[in-house]
């Protein structure tokens, strides 16, 4: 198009461009200003010279991040947190899918449904706050194991027990919400396929296993993608809210880190450095997930 | 077609509606406990051991001490306050970033698309984006909890799906008609929208409720806190500040008074709890369907 085209064009949809000018002004002004804010980590960030004026210290901030002490732990936790999740918490929703699908009383069915959705909308403070009562000395689950005959123990103060508290109040928060994508690839599925295999006698466990799963594999292999891609980023938000000066071996990962020495030790630089670190190595996972699915599944995200 | 039930088959229905009932249990159980906690009398509630299955004894003093502690009554109308005003910002903001990827010939459409997606795989961090908040004024003001989230990308992309799969036919005539894109995005495009509009608002509406960092990390003027960040300190920090008008509130000249602020703390918790959930416990079995449909467009690939 020719510079006056691009005129009588603009000039004729001018509110299409009036409607687009905020959302691309947000954009800019709220993600691509703090991608350019990242280069502090390059910097010796001082809030009075401003981003620009502060001195360039090059790789400084990540070296002593590679070198730190802390280093391998945050890499380790954040690895074993997300690993853990997904080991655990990403075949839950699928199997809660397929035994919802088995359930016949329609009735039951839904209800299961709504209620398992519940904890999703519940707020991660209140979520938080209901772990911690639960799991304190003198709390419910305590309870339990005195009732038991085992030893009350306070969870949340026991570096070993803050993974699986973490993981396991995840899979209670997302299992049904988790579901929901899975039952409406199921629903999906060509009903005739299902008539045939019983015609040919095939049992409802080989329905399930050659019908029913290889019809939700392109919604898994998506999903999956987008988790391998978000390895390296567990959020801080439950991690703060969860974590202690006793748990931190266990508890401590990168995001929460970035947190603490940015805003509460307002090392901005160094933490910068951090959080941009952690953003490129996310990038990278993230394509090369989609690289290689689109490879070997021919689903990809883009 | 009518088939004769195996053994096998019989075992497993028994066994899948067992486990799904004690998962539906288990997603459950956790609130009604805070919420019989919640209506028990505290003594009690100190001496009991293990579940409940109903409350002990029957107050709502714990009710009364909340909606007498000035913080939760102005967090829950702050929280108001950000969740209206943020869902409209939200919903107008996302329309119009919707509307304009949806339409055909936009000039450097594609280019828009490429910029808003790149901001789903790379941010610049937590640190630059706080710089940037700060820089823009909005530390210890409403606003910081309402622009920096304008949009949330993945609901634009959900809803350029929706409003795509309008017939062109519509917006061709009333253009005819000489109507400008403002007047179709409000007049034809929206009302044609209103379930992918519920979804939306819902969305936004259930994270604004929910959201707690960006006013933890940006405001200090408790006058200005969203319930949850109260919730916060009562819960997860045990800020004495959010407690303090207990004692005041608590006739204390009657017994020792370090037991009765004890014993009103713990019921504030449950309280609280009861009172910050309540809205979306309530709401929940009548938009929960839309919730679920939300999910269903956003699986489909636009």
């Amino acid at each position: 198009m020719t510079r006056a085209q691009i005129k009588t064009d603009i000039i004729r949809n001018k509110y299409i461009y009036i409607m687009a000018l905020p959302v691309i002004a947000y954009y800019i002004i709220f993600h691509y200003m703090p991608m350019y804010g990242a280069i502090i980590a390059f910097k010796e960030f001082n809030p009075a010279l401003g981003i620009i004026r502060s001195p360039w210290v090059g790789f400084k901030h990540f070296k002593s991040f590679f070198e730190g002490v802390y280093f391998w732990r945050l890499i380790r936790n954040t690895l074993l947190i997300s690993i853990y999740s997904l080991v655990w918490g990403f075949p839950a929703p699928i199997i809660l899918a397929l035994l919802l699908n088995e359930v016949k009383n329609n009735y039951f069915k839904r209800t299961v449904q709504t209620i398992s959705y519940l904890p999703h909308f519940i707020s991660l403070v209140v979520v938080c706050g209901i772990i911690k009562d639960f799991t304190s000395t003198d709390g419910v689950i305590n309870d339990i194991i005195e009732l038991l005959g085992g030893e009350r123990t306070n969870f949340l103060m026991k570096p070993e027990w803050f993974r699986p508290i973490y993981v396991g109040s995840g899979i209670w928060q997302e299992v049904g919400w988790g579901s929901i994508i899975y039952l409406a690839a199921i629903t999906n599925i060509d009903p005739e396929l299902y008539e045939a295999a019983t015609i040919d006698g095939a049992s409802r466990w080989k329905q399930t296993w050659h019908i029913t799963l290889p019809g939700i594999v392109p919604t898994i292999v998506i999903l999956l993608i987008l988790r391998l891609g978000g390895l390296m980023s567990v959020g801080f938000e439950k991690i703060i809210l969860l974590y202690n000066s006793a748990t931190m071996e266990t508890a401590d990962v990168i995001s929460s880190y970035v947190y603490r020495r940015g805003l509460l030790d307002f090392d901005y630089s160094f933490s910068a450095a951090v959080g941009l670190f952690n953003s490129v190595i996310n990038l990278i996972l993230i394509t090369s997930a989609n690289k290689l699915s689109r490879k070997i599944s021919e689903t990809s995200l883009w | 077609m009518v088939t004769k039930k195996t053994v096998g088959e019989r075992i497993f229905n028994c066994i899948n509606i067992t486990f799904l009932t004690i998962l539906a249990i288990a997603c459950l159980y956790p609130m009604l406990y805070v919420l019989f906690a919640s209506f028990s009398d505290p003594i009690e509630l100190m001496k009991h051991r293990g579940l409940m299955l109903r409350p002990l004894g029957f107050t709502i003093e714990g009710y009364k001490l909340v909606f007498k502690n000035p913080s939760i009554t102005t967090g829950y109308l702050n929280t108001l306050f950000y969740v209206t005003a943020g869902t409209a910002i939200n919903l107008f903001m996302t329309s119009l970033g919707a509307y304009v990827l949806s339409r055909k010939n936009v000039l450097w459409k594609n280019a828009i698309a490429f910029m808003i997606t790149i901001t789903m795989l790379f941010s610049g961090g937590l640190i630059p984006f706080y710089l940037l908040v700060k820089s823009l004024g909005m530390v210890n003001t409403r606003w910081a909890l309402i622009i920096p989230g304008a949009i949330s990308t993945y609901n634009l992309f959900v809803m350029r799906t929706s409003f795509a799969s309008i017939p062109d036919s519509l917006e061709e005539s009333a253009k005819i008609d000489g109507a400008n894109d403002f007047i179709i995005l409000f007049r034809i495009i929206l009302p044609l929208s209103k379930a992918v509009l519920a979804v939306m608002t819902l969305f936004y509406a259930v994270g604004h409720w929910n959201a707690w960092f960006n006013a933890m990390i940006f405001l200090r003027k408790r006058e200005l806190f969203p319930l949850q960040l109260i919730l916060r300190e009562i819960l997860i920090a045990n800020d004495m500040q959010s407690m303090s008008n207990l004692e005041g509130l608590v006739d204390v000249s009657v017994q020792a008074n370090a037991d009765i602020v004890y014993f009103a703390r713990l019921l504030v918790q449950y309280c609280t709890i009861i009172v910050a959930t309540l809205p979306i416990l309530f709401l929940y079995p009548f938009v929960q369907k839309y919730f679920v449909k939300g999910v269903m467009i956003g699986s489909l690939k636009g």
